[in-house]
Formats: C-alpha cells, sequence, structure tokens
C-alpha cells in the first residue's frame, strides 16, 4: 500500500502549499495551510478569504489558553489523535494540559503529505506527517515568540519559550493566549529551527492518550453514535451471491411494521438492493427480515472457497509474472532432491470486523450535503457521495468521525458504504440518513485479504543455507480494475501480493518471485499489514525449517542469512536475543517459537513461548523488539505492539476464515467467524524499542505478521509437523 | 408499541417502544445513552454489557419487555459506583484503550467480575472476561488493569 | 439495610424450601414400599426397557442433552457444537461473574433475538452428564445408570423422577424451545411432552429398569 497510493499526489505536489497566520472572530491566533494561493496574495495582507468550507486550519491558539490542534488523520485506535498534537505540541513548547485534537474534516490541506489523499493507511500517520506536524508547531512558537519581542522590543532570540509562556529578559512574561491577538499579524516563517532531539520534552516519552476518559466513560461519540434531529436509520439488504441483483420482491409485511418509512432498491457498487428506511435500528432491521426478494443470480460468478484452492494450486505448479527474478533461475534444478524442500501454502480469506459495524450518515440539501464517516479515505469518500448527488466534492461538507476500529475495512477504493448511504440520503432529501452495516453484512459484505497459494521450492547449499529459491503467489488483485492500479501494479504483479517476499532481506543468491492474479468475484481489500499476512508466514516459517535442518539457533541462522545492510532487522533480532533469556529454560511441554520481518520500514522481531492445552496451541508469554526510528510515543508503541500481536492471532483462529460455497459466505457473525478472545492471546507481551533517533517510522501495521510463524514455529517443535494451511484448523 | 418503565442509572425513564426491541437500542435511540455499543447482536462480543440487577447482561439480545423492574446501569452510569470508578480510573490508569468501541463493555464485565471476586486469578479474569470481544486485542492491558483495580481494593 | 434484611429473608425462604423437600422425600421414602427388581415380572421389564428406551430419546435430543455435557462447556444447536463466545460452565453450572448463563438467558425465550430462556437457565451438574469428553451421548445403559443413581440425581427416586419430568420448568421448556435468531422454530424433542411423560411413568412404574451394558 506504501509505494502504492500516490495517485493524486503528482498533481498535489506540484502545487503551492504555504502557511498563513489569521486572527479570528473567536479571538487567537490561526495557523493554516493554504493551497493554490497565486504568490503574490501572500505578500502584504495576511487575512485569509472567507471561507467556511472547505477548513484549512491546523491550530488554533485561544484567547483562553486552549490550543486545538487539528489531526489530519482518523483516530481509530492507532493513538495518531494523541502523536500528532504532541509533535506539533512539543515544538509549540505548548502547555500539554491545554491541549485539545480534533480529527480534521476532508479537505486538501490535511491530505497525506506523501501519498497526497487524506487517508490513513501503510502505517504512515507518524512517519508521512512527522515533520509537517514539527513545522507547524514551530512556525507557530515563531510568531507567538515575535509577538513578544515586539511588545518587550528585544530580540526573538532574547526570548526562551516554556509551557505555553514566552519568556523575556529582565523576568519578563506572556502566555501564548495573551500574545495570540498580536502573533496573527505576523508573517508565518519560511524556516524554522527544528528542536535537537534531547531538547524535547514529549516527543519520546510515554505520553497518556488524550481520549482514554470519555473511551472509558462512554462519552465518546463513533460514527455509529451520530444523532441528529430527524435522522433515519437505513439497512440495506445485500444479494447473498456478490453481484447479484433484485428481480423482484414484495414489502407488505416490511412495509407494515411502525416506524418503518421507505422501502425501495437501490444501486450498489456491485449489483442491486432492498434499502429499508426506518424512525430506528429495530424495525429497519426486522422490516428487512421480512423482506421477500427474488434476486437474479445468473450471469454471476458463484465463488467457491475449496474449487479456488484447487485452481489455486493448479496455478502454482507454473511460473507467474515476474515480482523478482535474481540469479539463476535453472539452479534450483541442479540441486539434489534431497537437499530440497517442496512447500505448498493455503490461506483463506479474511474479514476484518472492525468492533464498530460500518456506517456513513449523510444528508442531502439539493445544492449541498453534509456527511458523517468514520473514514480512513477522507476525500475519497467525499467524492463518491459527490458524484452520486451531482454535486462537486467541496460541497459535501465531511466530517470525519472516531471509528471503532478499521483494519483497512474504512479504507475502500469504491467507497461503497457511503456510496450506499449517498444513494439513500438522495431518495430522503433534506434528511439525515444514518446507513448501518449490520454485523452480518459485514461477515458476508466481502472486501476481504484475499484467499492465496504459495509455493515454494528451496534448494538448499552444502552449508545449509539456501542456495535456490523459487516462489510462486497466486490471489487475486487488490487494486486491478482501480485507479490506483497503474501505481501499484508493476509487469503484471500487484505489489501488494508479493510484498514481504520479494523484498526480503533474506540474501538468497538464485532468488525467483512471481505471482498470479486470477479474477474473481468476491471483493477484496487490504488487511492490516497487507500482503505481509500471508508473505511473512511463509519466509519465516521456512526460514525456520531451514534452520532446524541445519541444527543451528534460529536467531543465529537468520543473521547469518541476513544481507548486511539489514541494519534494522539485525538490531531486533540482537535485542531479541538479549530480550528473550527465558527461551533458554522453558517449562516441560512448551517450545519457544521465532520469527523476524521487516515491513513498512520497522522491523520486528518476536520470541513466544507455546504449549498444547486442548488440542490448540497456548501461548504463554511473547516477546517482541522493534525498530521503528524515533518512538514518538513509546507507550503507544508498547500498546500497538501488545495488541497488534494479538490481532495478527487471527489467522490461527480455528474459526479464522470467510469461506465460501456455492457464492455464498458461509459464516454470518462472530459465531461462525471468531477472532481471539483474551484467552487465545498471550498473558504478557514485553515489547523492547531499540534506542534510535532516526525518522519514525509505521507501527500500526508491523505488529501483525510476526505472530502466526512464531507460534507455528513453536509448535513444529512440539508436533513435529509444518502447518502451512491457515486457519490452524486441527493440530 | 407499549409503554415500558425502565429504572437506568438510578432514573426512571419511560419508553414507548415495541415490545420486542432489545435493550441495546432502547439505551441507544431511545433514552440516547450510546455509551452501550452496538458490535454483533447476538451476544458474541460484549460490547453491549449493562447490568441487570447486578448481573452483568447482554443487552442486545434481551427484549426490552423482559426487563421487568429490575434496575439497569450502564457505563455512563457506572462511576456512581465506587467499584465502578475504580475500575474506570484503572483503565486510563494503564493506557488500555485504542478505538475504544469494545471498552464500555470490558469495563462493565470486569466490574462484574470484581465485584464478585475482588482477587480474581489469571484463569478468573480469562474466563469472566472470555465472552469480551476487543478487535485491536488491548488484552494484555485490559487484564494489568484488572489487576490494578484488584489491588486497590484491599 | 433494606436490601439486606430482604437478602436475609430470601436465604431463610430458600433454606426453608430446601428443609420442606427434604421432609418430603424422607416422608415418601417411609411410606412407599421399596420395588424389587424379583417384584417386577419380566413382561413388565421388557416393557419398562422399552419404554426407557423413548425416554432416553428424548434424553439424548439436542434440547436437553446440550445442557448435560461432561465439559466444562455447554452447547448449542441441532449439531450440539459448543457454545460461542467461550461461555463455561463455572462452579454452579451457572457461568462465571461477566459470563452468566443469565446474561443472555432470561425466565423465558427472547424471540425477537432468538435467544432461549426458562426459570434459572443452568447447566446439569457433571453428575447428571449424558455425554462423554468427546461430546458423544452415553449410552443407553450409562445414561440410565445416571438418572436412577440417587447419589448423583439429587436423590430422587422413580416418582420424584417422573414429577421432575412433568413439572420442572426447564425439562417443560425443551417443549417450548422458542424461535432460532433466523425466526425458524427450534427443534422440539422426539415425543410429545405428554408423550415423553406417558413413557416415563411406564418406566417408572416397571420399577425404572436399566438396559445392561456398558
Amino acid at each position: 500500500m506504501r509505494a502504492a497510493i500516490k495517485l493524486e499526489s503528482d498533481l498535489q505536489l506540484t502545487r503551492r502549499s504555504f502557511l498563513r497566520a489569521s486572527a479570528i472572530a473567536t479571538g487567537g491566533l490561526l495557523v493554516s495551510l493554504y493551497l493554490d494561493i497565486p504568490v503574490s496574495a501572500q505578500e502584504g495582507n495576511q487575512a485569509p478569504p472567507a471561507k467556511v468550507y472547505p477548513p484549512d486550519a491546523f491550530v488554533h491558539v485561544r484567547p483562553d489558553g486552549k490550543i486545538v490542534i487539528q489531526v489530519n488523520r482518523l483516530e481509530f485506535g492507532q493513538g495518531v489523535q494523541t502523536a500528532l498534537p504532541m509533535i506539533l505540541a512539543d515544538e509549540l513548547d505548548a502547555d500539554w494540559s491545554q491541549v485539545i485534537a480534533e480529527l480534521a474534516p476532508a479537505a486538501d490541506v490535511y491530505k497525506d503529505p506523501f501519498f497526497g489523499i487524506q487517508m490513513v493507511g501503510g502505517s504512515g500517520s507518524i512517519a508521512h506527517s512527522f515533520k509537517q506536524y514539527r513545522e507547524l508547531g514551530a512556525k507557530t512558537r515563531a510568531m507567538l515568540v515575535a509577538a513578544a519581542a515586539d511588545r518587550w522590543h528585544v530580540t526573538s532570540d532574547q526570548c526562551r519559550t516554556e509551557n505555553s509562556v514566552v519568556y523575556g529578559p529582565g523576568n519578563r512574561s506572556a502566555r501564548y493566549a495573551d500574545l495570540a491577538k498580536d502573533a496573527a499579524h505576523k508573517p508565518v516563517p519560511d524556516k524554522v529551527t527544528l528542536k535537537n532531539p534531547p531538547d524535547f520534552r514529549l516527543i519520546g516519552k510515554p505520553v497518556k492518550r488524550l481520549d482514554s476518559r470519555p473511551k472509558c466513560d462512554g462519552s465518546q461519540k463513533f460514527g455509529l453514535d451520530l444523532d441528529l434531529p430527524k435522522m433515519k436509520i437505513a439497512v440495506v439488504a445485500h444479494p447473498p451471491v456478490f453481484g447479484g441483483r433484485v428481480k423482484s420482491f414484495d414489502d407488505k409485511a416490511a412495509r407494515s411494521l411502525t416506524g418503518v418509512r421507505e422501502v425501495f432498491e437501490i444501486p450498489l457498487a456491485n449489483g442491486s438492493g432492498v434499502a429499508v428506511v426506518a424512525e430506528k435500528f429495530w424495525p429497519a432491521k426486522q422490516a428487512r427480515d421480512l423482506l421477500k426478494i427474488d434476486w437474479d443470480l445468473s450471469g454471476v460468478e458463484h465463488a467457491d472457497s475449496a474449487e479456488l484452492q484447487a485452481r489455486y494450486k493448479q496455478l502454482a505448479g507454473a511460473t507467474g509474472n515476474v515480482a523478482v527474478a535474481r540469479g539463476d533461475e535453472k539452479a534450483l534444478d541442479r540441486i539434489p532432491a534431497a537437499r530440497r524442500i517442496v512447500a505448498e501454502y493455503e490461506f483463506p480469506y479474511l474479514a476484518h470486523t472492525p468492533m464498530e459495524p460500518l456506517n456513513a450518515t449523510v444528508r442531502f440539501d439539493g445544492d449541498e450535503a453534509e456527511a458523517w464517516v468514520p473514514s480512513q479515505f477522507q476525500t475519497m469518500d467525499q467524492m463518491t457521495i459527490a458524484q452520486v448527488l451531482g454535486l462537486k466534492p467541496d460541497k459535501v461538507t465531511f466530517h470525519t468521525e472516531f471509528a471503532g476500529g478499521g483494519f483497512g475495512r474504512r479504507a475502500v477504493i469504491d467507497s461503497h458504504v457511503p456510496r450506499e448511504a449517498a444513494v439513500i440520503a438522495k431518495r430522503l432529501r433534506g434528511t439525515p440518513v444514518k446507513l448501518i452495516w449490520t454485523r452480518e453484512d459485514d461477515v458476508r459484505g466481502g472486501y476481504y485479504r484475499p484467499l492465496h497459494v504459495h509455493r515454494v521450492e528451496i534448494g538448499i547449499g552444502p552449508d545449509g543455507m539456501p542456495s535456490a529459491w523459487r516462489h510462486v503467489i497466486v490471489g487475486q488483485s487488490l487494486v486491478a480494475g482501480t485507479p490506483f492500479a497503474a501505481m501499484m501494479i508493476k509487469n503484471g504483479v500487484d505489489n501488494t501480493a508479493v510484498e514481504g517476499a520479494a523484498d526480503t532481506s533474506y540474501q538468497i543468491p538464485n532468488f525467483h518471485v512471481s505471482a498470479h492474479h486470477p479474477t474473481v468475484n468476491v471483493p477484496v481489500l487490504w488487511w492490516r499489514s497487507v500482503g505481509n499476512t500471508h508473505t511473512a508466514f511463509v519466509m519465516e516459517t521456512l526460514v525456520d525449517e531451514l534452520a532446524t535442518r541445519a541444527r543451528m539457533d534460529p536467531i543465529a541462522y537468520r543473521h547469518k542469512l541476513l544481507k548486511d545492510d539489514a541494519k534494522k532487522l539485525r538490531s531486533v533480532l540482537d535485542l531479541l536475543d538479549e530480550k528473550s533469556a527465558w527461551r533458554k529454560r522453558l517449562p516441560k511441554g512448551h517450545a519457544i517459537g521465532i520469527a523476524v520481518h521487516e515491513c513498512f520500514d520497522t522491523a520486528v522481531a518476536c520470541a513466544v513461548d507455546v504449549s498444547l492445552e486442548n488440542k490448540r496451541p497456548k501461548i504463554h508469554r511473547a516477546t517482541v523488539a522493534v525498530n521503528c526510528g524515533l518512538a514518538v510515543n513509546p507507550l503507544t508503541v508498547e500498546s500497538q505492539f501488545q495488541a497488534g500481536l494479538g490481532f495478527g492471532i487471527t489467522q490461527l483462529m480455528a474459526k479464522g476464515a470467510i469461506t465460501l460455497k456455492d457464492g455464498r459466505v458461509e459464516q454470518r457473525n462472530f459465531d461462525g467467524y471468531t477472532p481471539p478472545y483474551i484467552g487465545d492471546v498471550p498473558v504478557t507481551v514485553d515489547v523492547h524499542i531499540v534506542p534510535s533517533t532516526e525518522a519514525p517510522t509505521g507501527c500500526g501495521e508491523p505488529p501483525v505478521p510476526v505472530i502466526s510463524p512464531a507460534v507455528v514455529n513453536a509448535l513444529a517443535k512440539l508436533t513435529g509437523k509444518r502447518y502451512r494451511s491457515l486457519p490452524l484448523v486441527s493440530l | 408499541m407499549a409503554t415500558f418503565q425502565l429504572t437506568v442509572n438510578g432514573q426512571r425513564k419511560e419508553v414507548d417502544v415495541d415490545a420486542s426491541t432489545p435493550l441495546l437500542w432502547v439505551l441507544r435511540e431511545d433514552l440516547k445513552m450510546t455509551g452501550t455499543k452496538y458490535g454483533c447482536g447476538i451476544s458474541a462480543c460484549g460490547a453491549c454489557t449493562v447490568h441487570v440487577d447486578g448481573v452483568a447482561t447482554r443487552s442486545c439480545v434481551v427484549p426490552v419487555s423482559l426487563i421487568g423492574n429490575r434496575p439497569i446501569v450502564t457505563i455512563e452510569g457506572v462511576a456512581q459506583d465506587p467499584m465502578g470508578r475504580k475500575v474506570q480510573d484503572a483503565w486510563v490508569e494503564k493506557d488500555v484503550v485504542q478505538c475504544g468501541y469494545c471498552q464500555s463493555g470490558q469495563i462493565m464485565s470486569a466490574v462484574a467480575l470484581l465485584k464478585a471476586n475482588p482477587k480474581p486469578t489469571d484463569q478468573n479474569i480469562e474466563e469472566s472476561m472470555g465472552g469480551n470481544l476487543c478487535r485491536c486485542a488491548t488484552y494484555v492491558r485490559i487484564r494489568e488493569a484488572i489487576k490494578s483495580a484488584s489491588q486497590q481494593l484491599t | 439495610m433494606l436490601a439486606n434484611d430482604r437478602n436475609l429473608f430470601r436465604v431463610f425462604l430458600i433454606t426453608a424450601a430446601v428443609f420442606v423437600s427434604w421432609i418430603a422425600l424422607l416422608t415418601r421414602a417411609a411410606i412407599e414400599v421399596p420395588e424389587s427388581n424379583a417384584a417386577v415380572n419380566a413382561a413388565q421389564r421388557a416393557d419398562g426397557l422399552a419404554a426407557w428406551n423413548q425416554v432416553y430419546s428424548v434424553l439424548t435430543s439436542p434440547r436437553c442433552i446440550n445442557c448435560h455435557t461432561a465439559t466444562n462447556y455447554p452447547q448449542q444447536g441441532d449439531d450440539r457444537h459448543r457454545h460461542f463466545a467461550n461461555v463455561i460452565r463455572g462452579a454452579a453450572g451457572k457461568g462465571v461473574p461477566a459470563l452468566n448463563c443469565v446474561s443472555c438467558h432470561q425466565h423465558t425465550n427472547a424471540d425477537s433475538t432468538g435467544v432461549p430462556g426458562g426459570p434459572d437457565w443452568h447447566l446439569a451438574p457433571l453428575s447428571m452428564r449424558w455425554q462423554d469428553m468427546n461430546d458423544q451421548p452415553l449410552s443407553s445403559a450409562a445414561v440410565c445408570r445416571a438418572v436412577t443413581d440417587r447419589s448423583r440425581n439429587e436423590n430422587m427416586d422413580g416418582p420424584a423422577l417422573l414429577k421432575h419430568h412433568e413439572e420442572a420448568a426447564l425439562v417443560l421448556w425443551a417443549w417450548n424451545p422458542g424461535r432460532r435468531p433466523d425466526g425458524t422454530a427450534r427443534t422440539a424433542p422426539p415425543l410429545t411432552h405428554a408423550e415423553f411423560v406417558a413413557a416415563t411413568r411406564r418406566w417408572v412404574d416397571a420399577g425404572t429398569p436399566c438396559p445392561k451394558g456398558r
């Protein structure tokens, strides 16, 4: 997803952008980012054009001392609503207790500086906005200092700042709040000097989340909690097979329920469905259950997991589109069979199932609209809503709502949930409509991590190290046929399917990775850590198998196999080695499993202590070593890794698979598709961060890939079997 | 439609709803108390947990008509109880939440556990919290927060 | 204080109720003539065994046996799969704090959400398990032994068993099992309640004979 989503960025990065300060009616200093203002306009007059939407503010130093910071990302658990304000507040020398963080609505200025669209993905929130938020803080501070210096007739460098106060010579001091009005008339400096890391007051320190208390007392509002005057609730009956269409429907019983307002057919991103609009959720859901719909399922492929697996296995027998071809492809064939491994892996479809069911609220007023969406793709969702309503995007005021998880599920290229909401809202002009996807809709609704088959043939050299590696990956492309394809598909290979394998840091002289991307009628999507969910599993279980065959320590073997310049990976292996001394004295019946992987520029090594309990893996503890550059908020980094490991365990659950039979999804809810509960994750996960002052890198996705291979590597020691098929149904 | 008298967080409320409506939706849509969450609708995730007459109850599967005169406590009112406040404080102290969506239910379950068993073992915690799903999987810190609240009870 | 008083009163009532039933059992045991196998002729025994087989077919139907497990969890559904969401037995067969049976199962069926219910919803004690650890139903002989063993069945003799089958609320629930979440009716046991009671009576009248074997 990383290299990936730059689609609008080529356009965006050529546009001029600059900061502007202004005083606003309610008082204080507002620092905003402007785009596309002619150079001449930035001289002289600092007053911004009168503008309600789209907004452009990043920092507002209010007269009451509060400092409101706009967060250009969705907060959905990753902690960015705390971390980005920390970065800005540190350079601003703001009083942290007075900082208020707000999620910015959709607007050009809030686009990811690297990707060029407003989004959360690719673990880029901190990595891409670190410098941006530091500069915003430092420039705002410079203006406040300049205002103080003017007032005291001193120079800026005679002043220092701390806790929202400027101090000058002779015991003079002024609060930011009192300087804000004057500062608003100061020019925004082009260049500022950023702090040296030892001067950080917040960055690199464990800071508690700003959203903790409201999320513990029930007061935090998520998208699903939205309540607007006259708002109606909508649910949609989706076709039982992807792409199916409504032939006819009988809504007599449905309409007879009290509170049901409208029942009508709507077009979907794929096929059509029937929308039910009611005063409240329960009548809407009950009415949907009472609909008698005759579906036209002819002409749509009825995908079937068993059939797909068989077909993919056949495809894996032949080389696909080449992702990487290093060395001699025939080298493998010259290695005697006794020194070869042939391994075939199977991975099922996986649903994201964030805790907050998918939802979007839209009100259409004819010449404008308003939307409230917990969205990872604000500007794209806004554009889709605008298209459906026949409006320009900036006529759709788009509010970013807090989301109860997402893991990629709220970053959807066809924006199908906001699209449905807009279609329904268009018909109910003037009335806000909250569309709710029930959990059943979510589990059966597609947009899954694709089903994959890998086939790997390895030739082992006399030294026990792999000398030839031929790797074929089969799975649907995430972006084929979308605007993302041009950037993400090269030589017929979707990078998201081969990342983590094709770009491995293991040094294998003859190394060939290719991919087939069959077209299947099941919508697929990036699932937290994307291709690494399966590639890391394949790479790390095979390398572990090689280490076992070579009778070498798994950490030492990996060190030997890594390229010299794999610095981050080496650093985490060393730290893991040091912190997992417990692995040398395991209780009887326990085994250790190791895995290491780098993705999103962050390296992670993991050791797990596993035993067998009721024929299932019991994971007692995990030790994790991380190199994510500078850890902006170590408390959040620790939390991401402790919990992200647990998210990765989804793949190991007995019911951790979405399966299709004759086009129909066989699971309905958490009873059939069961992610890990508390007893499925380790009691302790100790996280160790490699000290670093390098640029911060992602922490949202890198925790996920390592746990499954680590656990399965431990299981191999306990049962003597190599598990190459997920989920782990039986041991 | 029928009228029901409910006692929620010590306050009398009257609602006029279909008798089949689950308590969850009465709380969220009629009483505008959205701290109690919809996660699955089949009692598999625990996000909708409230206390009914002191019993941790999955409000998404209990029709309002079956509540009777039993008092209801939700996440919005649990801090009125010293135990509830302690658990919430422990959650903040341990920086447990990520997306936060499941945490109302987690906290309501934890309070019910600690009221019945102020000194839970790891196994007790796994069993009692075993029906509360956290998709972010913040379980390590949930466990720590329960232990921390437990220690403060002495 | 008021709540405490009420609790005390509740405890008193329960204690009193237990005492009364205990007296009743003692009295009945004293009055009834103990039946000996010898007194039951072969034909009656054969009829009793046939009746038992009917009773057994009900006891091992999903509506009954799903809560007579040998494991630490109940089952659900006609395929008798393990109950979802990690529901476990708990010390008293009523789940554990925060995950009690009554966290979901109310005093009556909740048909709009598909959750069955009845008074004091709980698991049968392990002494009344009718399955093995692999969730397979025990043999007819083994279930019969368990049901008739007064050291395991809360000291119920034949007439008490009959009364249990006639009147116990959770037994009666099996014939009023409510609707599944998808709105369809939950499967009832293979006999009607009247047939089940009649079969139990014949079996009890025959002296609660049990099949031989393991």
